[in-house]
């Protein structure tokens, strides 16, 4: 199954990831708050993604990981 | 179960310092994927500016020297003049290389110097907290120019690529930017291309990307894409504006 | 290489070739200009890089980033070009760059005059540029000494880590005098902290050296390590300051009048010295050679002398090598000045008839030419 791993803690919750994804299955998270204090993005439906790396590609942290089946 | 998405190990592990949706990230990551697929990123020297991003010598894995304000492309002149062998780029923003820096880049592509430029432009200056920088639009606001950027009083953007290119010392210029995925893509692709001339010796190489502000453009990182689509590409035409090696 | 007649600033450059630079940032300005178009020619020659930059600026910009990959450069100019230099130069200072700086030095204040003079004393020695630190100062009265001090230069800037000045006039850059330039074998110092490539897969410099990423960098965001760094720097300056003072005394012993002058202007006061000796008045000379660190202690001595009557300071300025004399004489004897501004060279008479007026009176303060 195709997924991602997002580093919650290094997130900045911008949302450039969210807006991103062709799938959208990416959301900032409602009820989790990171180490800074900001709501990490996190994935709705795993099942969903493609691996297509968009989510990557517009990351300004480089705190996604991509992996394709 | 493959990786096809990773952080390139170019890049250190010390968080970033950028405000949440700056694309200064984005910019980072291409230039040091780019070193990594070119096999070059243990001879090259990174001269970095002041501004936001006067810290990127702490987010890459090479060797870097930190230049005063405007001088990076001479600090990377005096590199590249006495390690020929050496990658050399300097990592500019607006304020640093279109306002205070403007000789010295200019006279690097007169030269035409054997480095790469990646020129950073938001239209602000960012670090010192929103002023008017030579690329903010007319009508844009800014710390300094409260009521917005008046044409009759400072005049009108500055279209930095287009002078690079007029120089006949300039080999490779272009205009990304990074607000989609698809001209993510092109920006990598132009970066790679201009590092590539550098290792082919050629002259000099310039990439200026348009970038967001979100802090100081007082937008959510999503709107500063939106406002960036809609007001600064229509004043910075993206595209080669001049390439010696190919087809344009 | 043989004794030949040569004008002082081609000899400056070929001073630092024979000591091992193969670095020149410039930007042309009288009376320098033979520094640059010397090393323009023979740099390449040796294997070397010569550039002409758009301005002082870029050209000190230009040796901070050879410097910064250990490379032997220098860089030359006179008076507003130096001060076009001073931000890199405290820049090069706190990221702990050696390099060679110049200064044949012109009429000031302002675009000046383009004649020789005395007038960049306290922007070289009280630093120029922004915040604390000091420069290795020397001052040459001849082209032969020029040239010896330019390679010493290279050498104390190399094994301190810091930029070296060399501020001569344009008397001394435009006059020919019969010098020999030695050929001088760089010594090597450690420079594992140059920044010119490193390897993150082996952690190894490009080069193969054992150590970390290299950062030339002056910027310290956290207050802590600027002190830290700054007292780095001032442990360097006692260093400095107990090791290389250089001075020359001229008959100072049993002198009645005691002339502090340094450069062209030193070589004016010792005719004045034969003068005044032909006249029964005994004078002595301590020519600085260093102007930071500053001669004091040979200074307060040979004033101390029961002998010394009177201190006279002469400079081709309007008095600013005398407040350093001053404190050194630490007013156990008066001190006179006697000076020429605008480019105008004082005469030995004028000096002559200066100090034995001056022996009749108190401290003085004279620009001459009124």
């Amino acid at each position: 199954m195709n997924r991602i791993e997002i580093n919650a803690d290094a997130c900045k919750g911008c949302g450039l990831c969210v807006e991103a994804c062709p799938k959208n299955i990416l959301a900032l998270s409602p009820d989790k708050l990171n180490a800074s204090g900001l709501s990490p993005a996190e994935v709705t439906d795993m099942s969903q993604c493609l691996a297509c790396t968009a989510c990557g590609l517009t990351c300004p942290d480089s705190v996604i990981t991509v992996y394709r089946d | 179960m493959g990786v096809v998405f990773q952080k390139t190990p170019v890049l250190t592990d010390v968080t970033l310092h950028y405000c949440p949706g700056c694309t200064h990230g984005i910019i980072h990551r291409i230039v040091a994927e780019v070193l990594e697929e070119l096999g070059v990123a243990e001879r090259t020297v990174g001269v970095c500016p002041v501004g936001c991003s006067v810290f990127a010598y702490k987010y890459f894995n090479i060797d870097f020297h930190e230049a005063a304000h405007g001088r990076a492309p001479a600090v990377a002149t005096g590199i590249k003049r006495c390690q020929p062998d050496r990658i050399v780029f300097s990592y500019q923003g607006d304020g640093d290389l279109a306002s205070i820096g403007n000789a010295e880049i200019n006279h690097a592509a007169m030269r035409a110097e054997k480095i790469t430029t990646i020129f950073v432009n938001n239209c602000i200056y960012g670090m010192t907290g929103g002023q008017m920088a030579p690329t903010t639009l007319v009508g844009m606001k800014a710390t300094t120019a409260p009521l917005g950027r008046d044409s009759d009083h400072y005049g009108f953007p500055m279209k930095v690529s287009e002078m690079i290119a007029s120089h006949d010392g300039a080999y490779y210029v272009e205009r990304v930017s990074v607000d989609s995925t698809k001209n993510i893509i092109g920006a990598k692709k132009a970066i790679k291309k201009a590092f590539q001339y550098q290792v082919e010796g050629k002259g000099f190489t310039f990439i200026e990307v348009l970038s967001t502000c979100p802090s100081n453009w007082a937008k959510t990182p999503v709107e500063s894409i939106k406002w960036l689509q809609e007001n600064m590409i229509p004043a910075f035409p993206l595209g080669v504006k001049k390439d010696k090696g190919g087809e344009a | 290489m043989a004794r030949m007649l040569m004008k002082g600033n081609e000899a400056v450059a070929e001073a630092a070739i024979a000591c091992g630079c193969r670095y020149f940032f410039g930007y042309p300005i009288t009376p320098q200009n033979e520094i640059p178009e010397t090393m323009s020619k023979r740099l390449p020659e040796v294997g070397g890089v010569y550039v002409q930059a758009e301005s002082e600026v870029a050209s000190i910009n230009m040796v901070y980033g050879a410097a910064g990959c250990g490379a032997r450069v220098m860089t030359s100019s006179s008076s507003v070009g130096i001060a076009l230099m001073q931000e890199g130069i405290s820049y090069m200072v706190g990221a702990e760059l050696p390099a060679v700086i110049v200064n044949m030095m012109r009429g000031g204040p302002g675009l000046g005059s383009i004649q020789p003079s005395q007038g960049d004393y306290n922007m070289s020695v009280k630093g120029g540029g922004s915040g604390d630190y000091k420069l290795l100062t020397y001052t040459p009265g001849n082209v032969q000494e020029t040239c010896d001090l330019v390679q010493r230069a290279f050498d104390r800037a190399a094994k301190y880590r810091t930029v070296v000045q060399v501020i001569a006039d344009g008397i001394i850059g435009q006059m020919m005098e019969p010098i020999e330039i030695k050929t001088v074998e760089p010594v090597q110092y450690d420079d594992s902290w140059a920044s010119k490539g490193w390897d993150y897969k082996t952690g190894r410099g490009f080069d193969g050296q054992e150590r970390p990423k290299s950062i030339i960098n002056s910027l310290y965001i956290e207050p802590e390590e600027l002190e830290v760094l700054t007292h780095r720097l001032f442990d360097k300056y006692a260093i400095i300051e107990k090791e290389e003072v250089m001075y020359e005394e001229y008959k100072t012993e049993g002198a009645e009048i005691l002339f502090v002058a340094y450069g062209s202007v030193s070589r004016i006061v010792k005719n004045v010295i034969e003068v005044l000796e032909s006249k029964g008045i005994k004078a002595g000379l301590v020519r600085p050679i260093t102007a930071w660190p500053f001669p004091s202690e040979a200074v307060y001595n040979a004033a101390n002398q029961d002998s010394v009557k009177k201190v006279i300071v002469t400079e081709m300025s309007a008095g600013q090598m005398l407040e350093d004399v001053r404190l050194a004489v630490r007013a156990i004897k008066p001190v006179s000045f006697y000076g020429r501004v605008g480019s105008q060279i004082p005469t030995p008479e004028e000096i002559v008839d200066f100090a034995i007026a001056d022996l009749k009176k108190d401290e003085e303060f004279v620009l001459g030419g009124r």
